[in-house]
């Protein structure tokens, strides 16, 4: 029996993940041992997130009959986003958030590209010792105090710009996109070159095409790490006012305190207070589950570059 | 090779750039390779200037805080600045060492540090080799980009999944009272609060450490199982013989690297979490640095124990890169 089946699924799903020759057959028990196993993986990671996300777009009764969470939702209610997204705090958190994401990810990828391009050619003029100081920033952090007083000399206190300019080149994306190009094959910059292609042109028109993955890879690196940005704006942000959405949700959500301005009692009556919690939450959440999936096919090729010339 | 490659710019056909031959054998008198190094200058200097905003980054943001640091040699005061700030030498570190508060911290990170060290750091080997291990192909990439999503998840919301679904008032506790039985206090215990931590790091990352892993699986030559497996090998002796010693390399890294950071246990995660349970449980090094210099205007001395605690883990390090040596392994580096 157990022979037949194991013979059946070779025969229908196995076609292309076949089993090596001297491997034994798996016997059904370790299948369904294997299978139970990967589904409470699964569930591990994706339940919080099914809850939540209920949570947020059920109506208030149920949400107060379930005792605050919602699994499955019965009838869907969008209050609580439209609560939020009335133009209060969240709403300009929220704006806030993106700019800086959109801003940020923009110069970070600029000045890497620009690095990286430079650090790929072969003896370049002062190359080496400047790939040991893109290097030695692995060995040490610079510590917080020291950071914060240059950020303070800088005059970036309160400024939205201490959100960016103290993390625009992250080493980790600089050796991966490093890596990328000094594997694009030599002829093609040769051949260019034999053309009257500059370094600008063959840096457009050669390298960036071809390199459109790992750049994507870098890129939602640096985009998440904007969009997550909290302890950043905690140590330079003394003003309320320009707090991004990380910092606002950790107010709202983990403290459980209301932010002056954020929500009328009037408007809070609509759905109950888990319901917007929750739909704070899954208002950070978004962008990065709608970019996720574009990019994470390519994540193997990124990381591995950069771990194996780092 | 000639050193009259360098490119005509403005449209005219280049010869062969240097850039793509091989280094040099011979090194040519030092006149000639100063010569040779005006001429890279005049050639590289667009690549410079595309270099430029990045350099000075690192300068600016990395290295100059370094510097920074000579005021954990004073009594610093904002106001008055490095020049103005007197020198009290060594008395910032005279100090950390009678400081009961800063001892707390550094045993609160170290206890954590080594949770991680015995539950994290083998989780994502353990996953992997699991994924490894299933066959279909399409469950192991969907399982895989899974658990990959919640390494781009920030830790405020983290903490806020764990603190919806374990708090007091969580979804578990509604559950279990709702069947009868009696609640759990995890969220906001000190006693619970590190091993809390511990099962955060491994529900956000030890999904995203398994891409090395899994790559390191990939590599290994499909005739070192086959030859073990005919020679009699059963699963375990495949794991042992073959599997493990293929991935040593790897771990002997990652094992550096994490030697080297066991003084930081992610500040925002602890940070998040700290009012909840009190500092007596959750003060770790770099809160601690935080909360005396930023919060408190004690900038000297947080800076000392920022700048010892950069050391320390320097020094682990090289001490563990030593110890891979001997061992036989390439380390971090050679």
């Amino acid at each position: 029996m157990s022979n037949h089946l194991t013979r059946a699924l070779n025969s229908t799903v196995l076609k292309k993940d076949q089993r090596p020759a001297w491997m034994p057959p798996t016997s059904p028990l370790v299948v369904a041992l294997k299978a139970v196993s990967l589904v409470i993986i699964l569930l591990l990671v994706l339940f919080p997130f099914l809850v939540v996300v209920s949570t947020s777009l059920a109506d208030k009764d149920e949400v107060i009959d379930a005792g605050g969470w919602v699994v499955w939702p019965g009838d869907l209610s969008f209050e609580a986003y439209s609560t939020i997204l009335a133009g209060g705090v969240v709403t300009r958190a929220t704006l806030i958030s993106i700019g800086v994401t959109v801003i940020g990810t923009a110069i970070s990828l600029v000045v890497t590209i620009g690095m990286a391009y430079a650090l790929a050619r072969p003896r370049l003029y002062a190359g080496k010792p400047i790939v040991i100081l893109v290097l030695l920033t692995f060995l040490f952090s610079p510590g917080m105090i020291p950071t914060y007083l240059v950020v303070q000399a800088f005059g970036l206190i309160d400024s939205l710009a201490a959100l960016i300019v103290p993390v625009t080149v992250n080493a980790f994306n600089l050796i991966v996109l490093r890596a990328f190009f000094q594997g694009i094959p030599d002829e093609l910059y040769e051949s260019a070159r034999l053309d009257g292609a500059g370094d600008l042109r063959i840096l457009r028109q050669i390298v960036l095409p071809l390199s459109k993955a790992a750049i994507a890879v870098v890129g939602l690196f640096y985009a998440v790490s904007y969009w997550n940005s909290f302890f950043g704006a905690i140590l330079y942000l003394n003003d309320s006012s320009k707090w991004p959405l990380q910092v606002v949700l950790r107010q709202y959500v983990l403290e459980a305190s209301p932010i002056a301005g954020s929500i009328s009692s009037a408007e809070a009556m609509v759905s109950s207070p888990n319901s917007i919690q929750m739909a704070v939450l899954v208002l950070a959440l978004i962008p990065i589950l709608c970019v996720y999936p574009f990019v994470q096919r390519h994540f193997t090729k990124g990381v591995l570059t950069g771990a194996v010339k780092g | 090779m000639s050193l009259t490659g360098q490119r005509t710019r403005a449209g005219g056909p280049a010869q062969t750039a240097d850039h793509t031959q091989p280094g040099r054998r011979t090194r040519p008198p030092r006149p000639a390779r100063r010569a040779d190094r005006r001429k890279r200058f005049r050639r590289d200097r667009l690549l410079l200037v595309l270099l430029a905003p990045g350099v000075a980054y690192l300068l600016a943001f990395q290295y100059l805080p370094l510097a920074g640091n000579v005021i954990a040699f004073q009594d610093f005061v904002p106001f008055l600045g490095i020049e103005e700030s007197a020198w009290v030498g060594l008395e910032n570190f005279r100090r950390l060492f009678s400081d009961p508060a800063i001892w707390q911290a550094v045993w609160n990170t170290i206890q954590i540090s080594v949770l991680q060290l015995v539950f994290y750091f083998p989780a994502p080997i353990a996953l992997a080799i699991f994924l490894h291990s299933v066959q279909f192909s399409w469950v192991r990439t969907f399982v895989q980009s899974v658990v990959y999503l919640p390494h781009f998840i920030s830790w405020v919301i983290v903490v806020a999944l764990f603190q919806q679904m374990l708090g007091a008032t969580g979804l578990l506790n509604n559950w279990l009272g709702d069947a009868g039985l009696s609640t759990v206090d995890i969220i906001g215990n000190p006693d619970a609060f590190k091993p809390l931590v511990v099962a955060q790091v491994i529900w956000k990352d030890c999904g995203w450490a398994t891409i090395i892993f899994l790559a390191a699986l990939h590599r290994v030559d499909d005739q070192l199982y086959e030859a073990s497996a005919i020679d009699g090998a059963g699963w375990w002796g495949r794991l042992w013989h073959v599997t493990l010693p293929s991935m040593r390399p790897i771990i002997v890294l990652l094992f550096i690297l994490k030697l080297g950071d066991i003084l930081s246990v992610g500040f925002e995660q602890i940070f998040l979490q700290r009012s909840a349970v009190g500092p007596e449980a959750a003060e770790v090094i770099d809160t601690f640095v935080y909360y005396a210099g930023v919060v408190g205007g004690d900038w000297g001395y947080a800076a000392a124990v920022g700048l010892l605690k950069g050391v320390v883990a320097a020094v682990l390090v090289f001490a563990a890169n030593r110890v891979a040596h001997r061992l036989g392994e390439d380390g971090l580096y050679r």
